[in-house]
């Protein structure tokens, strides 16, 4: 891993054994007439193949725009990346070419959005839009594009994929434009998949089989993926490891049982806890107080402060860094930090 | 600014709240019975013509105790909002009738209907549509008095309008501002307060926690559970989250393809379900709990809801169902309980093979 700087351009897949893909110090900012919204805050986190990692967080917490920032999707201005590094295979995309990005984009790191239907032409069959990523990317002549197609659909499982080629993208279920979707990201076999709530919009059947669709075909390619989601079952379902998000920084990760078993910041904390339980039936549901912080006036200080039953003076003044967790011989945990003063006391609550 | 903290209301032990959830059961407030609302599919501009009819809600049926609650779980599509509207009169019933305390509401007009409308509120899904921006909080919240003055007589409406704010939460100095000032758990709770303007008996909850964060989505729970013990308020909670409605309800209806499958109390449907697709549902709900990811045992369903237009023959969850036979073909199961099931296995279900799901 030392080496990278020797290894920037590979000739043709050099075994790599870092991770696949390595956010850095990243940060981005949307100047808007009010003033500048720090969307994200300074966020690490890397992914390896065959890993999956899950980015959990509420709607502003930051997690589809680091997401964009990935992908290179991002509308530049508003948007801007003042600080940061997006190391793919140890070579940062922030300073690539528009051509190089272009390149990753798509073939080495593919995307899946929440609504398929607002992310699939209306007026083009979903063969021809599938076809599409060979006759742009592999110059494909229409009809291997279509046979490759069909193959897709076959393969995300779409029954009668022949004979639903030539299907408008309204002629089919929420479920089966979710695999559209799926195909349309594996199509030229990415390393990377991000999935940003795949799932969110699907209803609950449907959502398992398309999350054991996802979570299969990444066994079979060993791709990366990362999981964007608000959701705790989704999660715990498919996860390897989780980043928590808050207010445009990362306030813990941990490997998904450390995390569900002993959270280490407070604010997974209260999420875990205000999820209904059996045993509280006719009692009062645990909730956080007050609202998610206006990313245009986050509080100084930890960002969670105000809404935190454990913080103290050194909370409204200083940011807590990600720090090591350990356990109580002072071992590290692996793959476990806390953006959180208290991690020690929040770890043995409860 | 917000209603929060774990403190319990009043009962603590199992006990109690068995207790308490008994005492609260009383008379049906609502008896709905055979009703069905089909919305017709035409052909033709200037001879229209009706080729067919989507039956949103085809034949449901149930009664609604006061001061329980009611969770309605389903897919979309299933005809749970539908079932809502038609309740609140919103939408004509094409047959079947609603009774309100006896009196058959289904085909009142004119002052009956409003006199009825008082005693039934609703609460929408999504905050940021079902208020009117150009409205001040305080003109949104008391325009159901313009409607029923006799509520509020016109010098009391401001102060009616700030107690009400005070009750769910907000703080009552906010009545001038406009609904854009507010987050989506405070917009919720603008909703809350106009529903409850009128001292309705019933509240039916169209999803009102799905639009919300995780973290609020538990605030508005909580004040929900509040209002119902300090109002004697009847809930109808309709919502796709089963652990949020297991949470809030004493009694479950499940709904598919515009028919009610299964129905029971909250520990008969979730512990001891007897229609495939109820134990489908829940089985692919994400638990979230890590460990429990090998040992746990999901069905999952092929295939993807028939179309309300043309459902299946018979029993309309057959074409998805593994214990689907020839008979569930030709006969379409009544909702009822099924003398060979003992225990809480035996509440209404419509399966020709009702029957617990196995433990493994």
């Amino acid at each position: 891993m030392s080496t990278v700087a020797d290894q920037t351009r590979p000739a043709r897949e050099e075994p790599w054994t870092g991770p696949l893909l390595d956010v850095r110090n990243l940060h981005v900012e949307f100047r808007t007439r009010d003033g500048v919204v720090r969307a994200v805050n300074g966020v690490n986190y890397s992914v390896a193949a065959g890993e999956t990692l899950a980015v959990l967080g509420e709607s502003g917490s930051g997690k589809s725009v680091t997401a964009q920032a990935i992908m290179g999707i991002l509308d530049m201005p508003p948007a801007a990346i003042p600080e940061g590094e997006i190391l793919y295979r140890g070579r940062d995309m922030l300073k690539m070419s528009k051509e190089e990005r272009r390149k990753i984009r798509g073939q080495k790191i593919a995307m899946i959005f929440q609504d398929a239907l607002s992310s699939l032409n209306p007026v083009l069959p979903v063969g021809f839009q599938l076809g599409e990523m060979y006759r742009a990317h592999r110059g494909s002549n229409r009809k291997e594009a279509k046979a490759k197609a069909i193959e897709l659909m076959d393969r995300v499982r779409i029954p009668a994929a022949r004979e639903r080629v030539g299907d408008y993208p309204h002629q089919f279920s929420g479920g089966m434009r979710q695999r559209i979707m799926i195909a349309m990201a594996l199509a030229l076999e990415p390393d990377l998949i991000i999935a940003d709530e795949p799932t969110t919009a699907l209803d609950v059947t449907v959502q398992a089989q398309v999350m054991d669709l996802l979570a299969e075909l990444q066994a079979e390619y060993h791709m990366g993926l990362i999981l964007i989601t608000h959701d705790l079952g989704v999660v715990a379902d498919v996860a390897d490891k989780i980043a928590v998000m808050y207010a445009g920084r990362i306030v813990e990760t941990a490997p998904v049982h450390d995390l569900y078993a002993r959270p280490a910041h407070p604010y997974t904390r209260g999420l875990l806890d205000s999820i209904p339980r059996l045993d509280q039936k006719g009692q009062e549901l645990y909730a956080i107080k007050g609202l998610p912080p206006n990313l245009l006036r986050i509080p100084p200080g930890c960002a969670f402060n105000p809404r935190c039953p454990r913080a103290q003076e050194i909370c409204r003044h200083e940011v807590p860094p990600l720090a090591q967790v350990t356990e109580d011989d002072g071992t590290p945990v692996a793959g476990r930090g806390s953006a959180c003063f208290f991690w020690k006391e929040t770890l043995h609550d409860g | 600014m917000t209603v929060n903290g774990a403190t319990p209301l009043g009962a603590t032990t199992p006990e109690e709240v068995a207790f308490a959830q008994e005492v609260r059961r009383g008379e049906p407030i609502l008896e709905v019975r055979d009703l069905r609302k089909h919305f017709p599919l035409t052909r033709g501009v200037l001879f229209k013509k009706q080729v067919g009819a989507v039956k949103a809600v085809d034949g449901v049926s149930f009664d609604l105790m006061q001061g329980e609650t009611l969770g309605i779980v389903g897919e979309s599509g299933c005809g749970k909002s539908t079932l809502a509207k038609v309740l609140m009169n919103l939408e004509p019933a094409s047959a079947g009738s609603v009774k309100y305390k006896g009196e058959e509401i289904s085909r009142l007009s004119g002052s009956a209907l409003k006199a009825v409308r008082r005693n039934i509120q609703m609460v929408f899904q999504d905050p940021y549509t079902s208020l009117n921006p150009r409205m001040t909080v305080g003109d949104i919240i008391g325009e159901p008095f313009e409607i029923h003055p006799e509520v509020a007589p016109k010098g009391d409406r401001r102060k009616a309008v700030q107690d009400l704010l005070d009750v769910v939460g907000l703080n009552p100095e906010y009545i001038n501002r406009y609904p854009h000032q507010f987050s989506g758990g405070q917009r919720q709770r603008i909703g809350i307060a106009r529903g409850l303007a009128l001292k309705p008996e019933i509240i039916i909850c169209d999803e009102p926690v799905s639009a919300l964060d995780v973290s609020v989505q538990a605030q508005v729970i909580n004040l929900l559970e509040q209002l119902q013990a300090e109002f004697e308020l009847s809930y109808m909670f309709i919502a796709h989250d089963l652990s949020i409605v297991r949470h809030i309800s004493d009694r479950v209806g499940v709904m598919y393809l515009g028919r009610m499958v299964e129905i029971g109390s909250d520990l008969e449907i979730y512990d001891h379900a007897t229609h495939p697709y109820t134990q489908a549902l829940l089985s692919a709900v994400p638990v979230p709990d890590p460990t429990a990811r090998e040992s746990r045992d999901r069905i999952v369903l092929v295939g993807d809801v028939p179309s309300p237009a043309k459902p299946p023959s018979g029993c309309r969850f057959r074409t998805r169902c593994w214990k689907a036979q020839e008979k569930c073909e030709r006969e379409d199961p009544a909702l009822t309980a099924r003398e060979w099931l003992e225990g809480r296995a035996r509440h209404d279900s419509a399966c020709h093979f009702a029957a617990e799901r196995e433990n493994i």
